[in-house]
């Protein structure tokens, strides 16, 4: 049974690490802010749900596992809430300025 | 579990780059929003490995502090609209 | 394991100084304000690595937080000009850094062979009895070295009276009108994240005297709270004329200077808790630091004025 859990534990954590990687990587390679928002918070949602489920298995008190839940919950809600603001915020660059002016 | 720890560290680079190179601030706050992410895994997985309960608290606040960065900024940033310049000189 | 170790710190160290010269050498003011925002978070990991949660959550609220709204302000006001440094002058710049990274290297190298003195975490566990408190940094900041503390709390309130002073000749106040409106999301996240960050600064302020957390933390974390309603439009102008605010600028200084100056009368000296009495003095100095330091950092970072538009 720990053995199970133990397994479990690792395979989330992989998975954690797994979706963090592809954030990473989709930050890197994504050609527009859009998608790159898009892959930011699939790390947000997913990899630090995973994250937080593989240590909730091998946590040793429920309130370290509600620590957890709520930080994850507030980083979802958060990661949501920004990635519409920086949308709507590059939406409007976008439409006040040419697009080949580069930054800002 | 440092493993793990330092292979999510190592992540952050992706972050780094996007926030030197933008070529956007929306990518920019993006990638800071990123780095926040990643250092609340990074902190969950060490209050784990080291059985310390502080770095949930520093988990929390980095977590809320990022939140309201992002949020702050993005309308700290978008633009002054242009009103009559008397009335802005007329403050100083 | 230890190679693990090892490649994690090279990370953070890497991560650190990265982000720090990249801060240092972006042109682009809203570009270096994003890098400082990062650095800050960068920061915080490494103390917490370090083992220094205090530390941690001070710079997680105020570093990664408050400052980069702070930069942001100052760089509005400001005007933005591009610094050009003529060539022969960057060379100059270039050897002043390698010659304060070799000096800085060499202290490194021996800082890095252990020194021999554990007395000091020694001292302050055997005296942590007397102090009133369970959190070792707690007691050394409002015990047995609370004169240093009361001096940062005179230091944050000179800050607030020199920007009044700059201020009052520069006027750009935080001006709703001249902003675009905010976006209702905005709004209904700020509603609702508000009340998380009241929470959490009282919990830090709970927490404080047996663990991590205390006055500075949580009066960052209510300031961030203040920061965001007021920057979206949910709190009307805080004046400054208004006594209550005064009043709560300066309980947290005035407090403890009382209490600094009672013990000082009337006990052993300046300072020096009468016996069985530091618990409550101490808890009743953070709390109201803690109201002062929010007070502080929150005029600091949105910049109220008078109204004189009309």
């Amino acid at each position: 049974m720990t053995l199970l859990l133990e397994a479990l534990c690792i395979a989330l954590l992989m998975g954690g690490l797994f979706f963090f990687l592809t954030g990473a990587l989709g930050l890197l390679r994504f050609p527009d802010t859009y998608s790159r928002l898009h892959a930011v918070t699939k790390a947000d949602n997913v990899g630090l749900g995973l994250l937080s489920a593989g240590l909730a298995l091998s946590a040793a008190d429920f309130q370290s596992t509600g620590f957890m839940a709520l930080i994850w919950l507030l980083v979802m809600a958060s990661g949501a809430t920004s990635a519409q603001l920086l949308a709507r915020y590059q939406r409007e660059q976008d439409q006040q300025e040419p697009p080949t002016d580069g930054d800002r | 579990m440092a493993l793990l720890i330092a292979l999510t560290a190592l992540t952050m680079l992706a972050a780094v780059w996007r926030l030197l190179n933008g070529p956007t601030t929306a990518d920019r706050l993006l990638s800071v929003q990123m780095l926040g992410t990643t250092s609340i895994a990074v902190l969950l997985l060490m209050a784990e490995w080291q059985q310390q309960s502080h770095w949930r608290d520093v988990a929390l606040v980095l977590a809320l502090l990022g939140a309201v960065i992002s949020a702050a900024l993005v309308q700290l940033l978008r633009p002054v609209q242009k009103r009559d310049p008397a009335r802005q000189r007329g403050q100083s | 394991m230890a190679i693990a170790e090892i490649i994690l710190d090279a990370t953070l160290i890497g991560l650190l100084l990265v982000m720090g010269l990249g801060t240092l050498h972006t042109r682009r003011t809203g570009a270096s304000i994003a890098l400082f925002a990062g650095f800050g978070m960068i920061l915080a990991l490494v103390w917490a690595r370090l083992g220094a949660p205090d530390l941690a959550l001070a710079e997680a609220a105020i570093g990664a937080g408050l400052t980069s709204a702070l930069l942001l302000r100052a760089a509005s006001i400001t005007e933005e000009e591009e610094i050009s440094i003529p060539a022969r002058r960057q060379w100059l710049s270039w050897l002043f850094v390698a010659v304060v990274f070799v000096w800085l290297a060499l202290h490194v190298i021996r800082l890095s062979t252990p020194v021999d003195s554990p007395s000091l975490p020694n001292l302050v566990a055997g005296h942590l009895a007397d102090s009133g408190v369970d959190h070792p940094v707690t007691a050394v900041l409002l015990n047995f070295r609370a004169w240093d503390t009361l001096l940062e709390l005179l230091v944050l309130l000179l800050a607030l009276l020199g920007f009044r002073q700059v201020a009052r000749r520069n006027q750009h106040p935080y001006d709703a009108d001249s902003h675009p409106a905010p976006w209702p999301l905005l709004k209904a996240w700020s509603r609702s994240l508000a009340p998380l960050l009241v929470v959490t600064g009282m919990y830090l302020l709970w927490r404080g005297s047996e663990s991590a957390g205390g006055a500075f933390q949580a009066g960052a974390v209510l300031a961030a709270a203040f920061v965001l309603l007021r920057l979206s439009g949910q709190l009307p102008v805080v004046h400054w004329s208004r006594w209550t605010v005064r009043l709560a600028a300066l309980v947290g200084p005035a407090l403890f200077l009382t209490v600094a100056g009672a013990s000082a009368l009337a006990g052993e000296g300046w300072l020096d808790y009468p016996d069985g009495m530091s618990t409550p003095l101490i808890l009743l100095i953070e709390a109201a630091a803690t109201v002062s330091i929010a007070v502080t950092l929150a005029f600091l970072v949105s910049g109220e004025e008078e109204d004189i538009a009309e």
